[in-house]
């Protein structure tokens, strides 16, 4: 017998960046820059807390929510660093990472053949979760020259009638793009005029740099009750293997949501969510020193970047640069693959995170310094040898 | 190259808030850091964090550089212990003028005022434990001003100013991710 695939599942190509770390994996001694997780472990107070929580005995299921008391701490937090204020018994649900909330979003809102926009390049999953939930995934390309942010014109070329929802990451994976206060209410205003709901996966606000505030697009008028804001406790404080996001948004929203997420997944793991309150509650000084450190190897990372000759922008949030790598003649992904194979610093090719990533390479700088000042030193080889090479053949 | 350098420098901004706290910081966790090295990481020329730790040296905030030395593995045989001392305070002076007159023996490594059931916390070092015994018994306790002590020997190091003897093991992330 052989067995049928769905049509809509068979069609999504595998992940760019699973085919490269299929190659990576094989390899020994290599400095990578392909990760996007902290380098960190968890702060040991948090760590220590769940401890505590699984000696105490506290290993059996939640509430369909989450811990009543950890979206207390949700909320809170939310109204400390977002100003945004949602209620702890209806308008929060936590869910496994963010990827679970943006799926269960997508799930609850849409109907087959709704259209979801997103800017482009960007982190691997929307297109794929958008085409699973029966959706037509819709990029808008964002350009290096705008620092990679949305532009509302932009947005509003590519509006039709069947058009839904907007997914937008700032600051983004992989380019590092925020968005200024001004402009993202430029794109509010877009939305309320075409009645979108807005998916806002915020999970890198907390890692903006140079004192920068992070601002949520929820806080602008009439967009709290269209807005899906989504984030979790992956990046800021450390906890990517916790797998513990949470999504907050209108009361009806958040009960559709809860009845996929309560009969596919059940509720998400205690020991993450037990962390997840110590984190929210008790966290904020692990970050600081997380952020003081991340800032200090991006500025690092982008002048050794420029000094050998790759155009590099200076990302003012998350853990990510996105050099551009067409003054070496070669394209992204011949860049990365002859990067791995002659010098053994794996980056991430930019067209793994959509069409408009071609000509860039994504690096990250949550990798410890002493190994990120090996990898510029063999990048810095690797580029000087190609500059020599393409002046012997012309 | 220094109109790279410039350049990197207008593309990111002079975040001067934290800036002699992380100087303090990169000190602290490895003195011996290229200034250069720094500079990247500060955003500022070689020669502006020169001038910065130059003017924390200048104005006292910086007293010195030392080695962090793993006590588990030179001079082994050496003792170490934290002594509790109590105090008759003066009537001029209170504890300064007594604890500086402790602090001052070469085997006092550091010597604090302390709130709770006694005054001064003193950490002497000594070459063995009759050195150490003969300081306690000839030179502490014989001071008119002090009243008692209860000395107590280090046994193990787990963690010393900051630095771990037992190193976290390194977790296995995978090579590429999203």
């Amino acid at each position: 017998m052989s067995i049928t695939i769905a049509d809509h599942i068979r069609d999504i190509p595998r992940s760019g960046i699973r085919d490269f770390f299929e190659i990576v994996q094989s390899m020994d001694d290599v400095i990578s820059l392909g990760i996007g997780e902290p380098d960190f472990a968890t702060p040991w107070h948090i760590r220590e807390a769940a401890i505590y929580a699984l000696e105490r005995g506290r290993t059996g299921y939640t509430s369909n929510l989450g811990l009543p008391r950890l979206r207390r701490s949700i909320s809170d937090y939310i109204n400390k660093h977002f100003a945004i204020r949602y209620e702890p018994l209806s308008e929060i649900l936590v869910s496994v990472g963010v990827s679970e909330a943006i799926d269960l979003a997508l799930r609850a809102l849409l109907n087959a053949g709704d259209e979801v926009i997103y800017h482009e390049p960007c982190y691997v999953s929307y297109a794929p979760t958008i085409t699973m939930a029966h959706g037509v995934p819709v990029p808008v390309r964002t350009r290096a020259e705008d620092g990679f942010s949305l532009r509302a014109e932009d947005l509003e070329k590519v509006i039709t009638p069947r058009s839904r929802a907007l997914m937008l990451n700032f600051p983004t994976n992989p380019t590092g793009a925020t968005m200024e206060p001004a402009e993202l209410e430029k794109i509010a205003a877009v939305c309320i005029r075409h009645n979108l709901v807005v998916l806002s996966d915020e999970i890198y606000s907390e890692l903006t740099y140079e004192g920068a505030k992070h601002t949520s697009i929820a806080v602008f008028p009439g967009m709290k009750e269209r807005t899906v804001f989504l984030h979790g406790l992956s990046k800021a404080f450390a906890m990517t293997g916790w797998r513990i996001g949470f999504a907050c948004a209108p009361a009806p929203l958040i009960e559709a949501m809860m009845k996929i997420h309560q009969y596919s997944i059940l509720c998400a793991s205690i020991m993450g969510q037990d962390a997840a309150i110590e984190a929210l509650d008790r966290g904020e000084h692990s970050v600081a020193q997380m952020r003081r450190e991340y800032e200090m190897r991006r500025n690092f990372i982008v002048s050794a970047l420029n000094e050998m000759g790759l155009e590099c922008r200076c990302p003012r949030g998350s853990f990510y640069v996105f050099p551009k790598i067409t003054s070496t003649g070669l394209s992204s992904r011949d860049f990365s693959m002859r990067l791995l194979q002659e010098k053994k610093v794996a980056v991430v090719p930019g067209p793994a995170f959509g069409a408009g990533g071609e000509g860039h390479v994504r690096c990250s700088f949550a990798t410890a310094l002493p190994q990120i000042k090996i990898a510029m030193q063999r990048m810095a080889e690797f580029v000087g040898e190609l500059k020599r090479e393409s002046a012997m053949v012309s | 190259m220094p109109t790279q350098r410039a350049l990197a420098k207008t593309l990111c901004g002079f975040h001067d808030v934290w800036l002699m706290d992380a100087i303090i910081d990169l000190l602290q966790k490895n003195a011996l850091m290229p200034r250069d090295e720094m500079a990247r990481l500060l955003n500022m020329t070689t020669a502006e964090v020169e001038a910065a730790i130059a003017k924390l040296e200048a104005d006292g905030i910086i007293l010195g550089y030392q080695p962090v030395l793993n006590r588990e593995k030179w001079h082994t045989d050496k003792v170490t212990a934290v002594i509790e001392v109590k105090i008759t305070p003066e009537r001029d002076g209170g504890f300064d003028r007594i604890a500086s007159r402790i602090a001052r023996f070469p085997e006092v490594q550091s010597c604090y005022l302390v709130s709770g059931g006694y005054d001064l916390l003193i950490l002497v070092e000594a070459p063995n434990l009759r050195a150490a015994a003969a300081f306690v018994s000839e030179r502490l306790s014989t001071i008119d001003a002090v009243q008692s002590t209860a000395t107590h020997f280090r046994l193990k190091t787990y963690k010393e100013n900051g630095t771990s003897y037992t190193f976290e093991a390194s977790s296995e992330r995978l090579s590429v991710t999203p």
